[in-house]
């Protein structure tokens, strides 16, 4: 795309107020994506509405399918990313549900899709609000997540997860935040395109569709190998991590910010970690800057990679807190909140054990204000035994 | 018509398996006839080579030679639907031996 409204007139950066999901549109339009195929749902049609806008006005050079359905968007980016194209598209919810056998296809096909979740709660009862319930239950497909904080992180993260999608051959998702984030406009820095372009050398892909070599793809494959192809698949996941660590130190050289696989704030001296995810890690962080003047060692570790999960970094950072409490938009119902599930089972085969206490807020969009992570804190402080749910705010 | 013998590929360990299921002969090494259990026979007495046959052939292992239909049974599955829609039954099904 031109670079007008980007740039100032000396050339300088020019910083843009633009919402989250916009952000995922232009993370799509400097990463030069070929083809989108989308369909709306709300709160994710900004970014649909901007690309397809973007598509009309030939300032975008790709093909914009319309599709009818959630699970057409995803078959129909499958088929183009097999021809080798580099494709993007975005959903939400139920949108996301619909696509779910189609994901775990762009997986097993080895297919580097990009695609944009905005978390909403699912349906039934209706609701557009947000919680994360639509993408953790993507968990076990073999996609990359990655959720965000900032309208920058989200565009930065659609060039990242191109770039590591491409080197390892599987999908990713980028997860933002009903209107808390998608909805709400910051400055932005779009970077310019020729910088991009250095950063993410073209797709290529070695088994692509073409009628001039003709192959069968995905046919039926007998247990001989079948379990062999599965361990492709890990394999491939647990050189994403490197692949995501690399990408994201080049990215501080080309673009001058970095993200990592978790963000540590002020946890290096911290007796009580608070793990969040998203838009509460934000609030988080004004909690324990709030503590810590009080006198409070309290610490935040926010979660950005989900898939592959930083069991390292994880275990790394919790090895000298005394108290750790995890706070999940989420619920895996019959268990507990999925972000808890993850953190103690990575702590459980090293040799640091804290208590880690599992708190459930914020459900269907309820916010989750600085109160509550407060009074999350206390409890923790107070309490000495662990629980797995601990819910908050609930009128019982 | 010309015997197309199976190229089989030797995979030893992950290490050369490609990361997809992706067939890297050609389809013309993999004959799918062997998956037959009834066999269609066409009857050229009766046959007036209309070509409904070649037609409905849901894998086109019917192909037309010297204006007759002719079946590839290296890789015609015996699914019969050609002699379902024969309208002059000039298509016999016979148990595969």
């Amino acid at each position: 795309m031109s670079e007008e409204g980007h740039r100032d007139r000396k050339g300088g950066v020019m910083q843009k107020v633009i919402m989250g999901n916009h952000a995922l549109s232009y993370g799509a339009v400097v990463s030069r994506a070929q083809v989108i195929p989308a369909y709306p749902i709300t709160p994710q049609t900004e970014v649909v509405s901007l690309l397809s806008e973007l598509c009309a006005d030939k300032v975008l050079d790709a093909k914009f399918i319309k599709v009818e359905s959630e699970h057409s968007a995803m078959a129909a980016a499958i088929g183009a990313s097999a021809v080798g194209a580099r494709t993007f598209t975005a959903t939400s919810a139920q949108g996301l549900a619909l696509m779910h056998e189609m994901i775990h296809w762009a997986v097993g096909a080895r297919l580097p899709v990009v695609l944009g979740n905005i978390n909403r709660a699912m349906g039934p009862p209706w609701t557009i609000w947000t919680e994360q319930n639509d993408s953790l239950s993507q968990r076990d497909t073999g996609v990359l997540q990655f959720y965000c904080e900032s309208i920058q992180e989200i565009l930065d993260t659609v060039i990242l997860a191109f770039k590591v999608s491409e080197r390892v051959y599987l999908p990713s998702m980028i997860v933002l935040d009903a209107f808390v984030l998608s909805h709400t406009s910051e400055n932005c820095d779009i970077p310019d395109v020729r910088l991009v372009d250095k950063y993410l050398p073209p797709y290529k892909l070695k088994y692509k569709m073409d009628w001039r070599h003709p192959h069968a793809f995905g046919g039926l494959t007998s247990p001989d190998w079948y379990y062999e192809l599965r361990y492709k698949i890990e394999l491939a996941m647990e050189q994403a991590r490197g692949e995501i660590r690399k990408a994201d130190l080049e990215f501080k050289r080309t673009f001058g910010r970095s993200y990592g696989l978790v963000e540590p704030y002020r946890c290096k001296d911290a007796e009580l970690i608070v793990i969040a995810s998203s838009t509460i890690a934000g609030t988080a962080r004004l909690v324990v800057d709030e503590l810590r003047e009080k006198g409070e060692k309290v610490g935040l570790l926010r979660i950005r990679v989900f898939r592959p999960f930083p069991c390292d970094e994880v275990r790394k950072i919790l090895k000298t807190a005394k108290k750790v409490c995890v706070i999940d938009r989420n619920i895996s119902f019959g268990h507990s909140g999925i972000f808890f599930q993850e953190v103690k089972s990575s702590m459980y085969n090293s040799q640091f054990h804290p208590p880690i206490f599992g708190f459930i807020a914020g459900l269907g969009g309820r916010d989750v204000t600085p109160d509550v992570i407060k009074e999350i804190v206390e409890y923790t402080e107070s309490h000495e035994q662990p629980e797995d749910k601990i819910w908050i705010g609930v009128k019982r | 018509m010309k015997r197309r013998k199976n190229k089989k590929i030797e995979f030893k360990s992950v290490k050369d398996l490609p990361p997809i299921a992706v067939s890297l002969g050609s389809m013309s090494f993999n004959c799918t006839g062997t998956w037959r259990n009834v066999k269609p026979l066409i009857d050229y007495e009766k046959c007036n080579n209309c070509g409904i046959c070649w037609k409905f052939c849901p894998d086109a292992c019917i192909y037309v030679k010297d204006g007759r239909p002719v079946i590839d049974y290296y890789y015609c599955k015996g699914c019969i639907i050609c002699a379902e829609e024969c309208p002059r039954k000039a298509i016999e099904t016979v148990k595969e031996e």
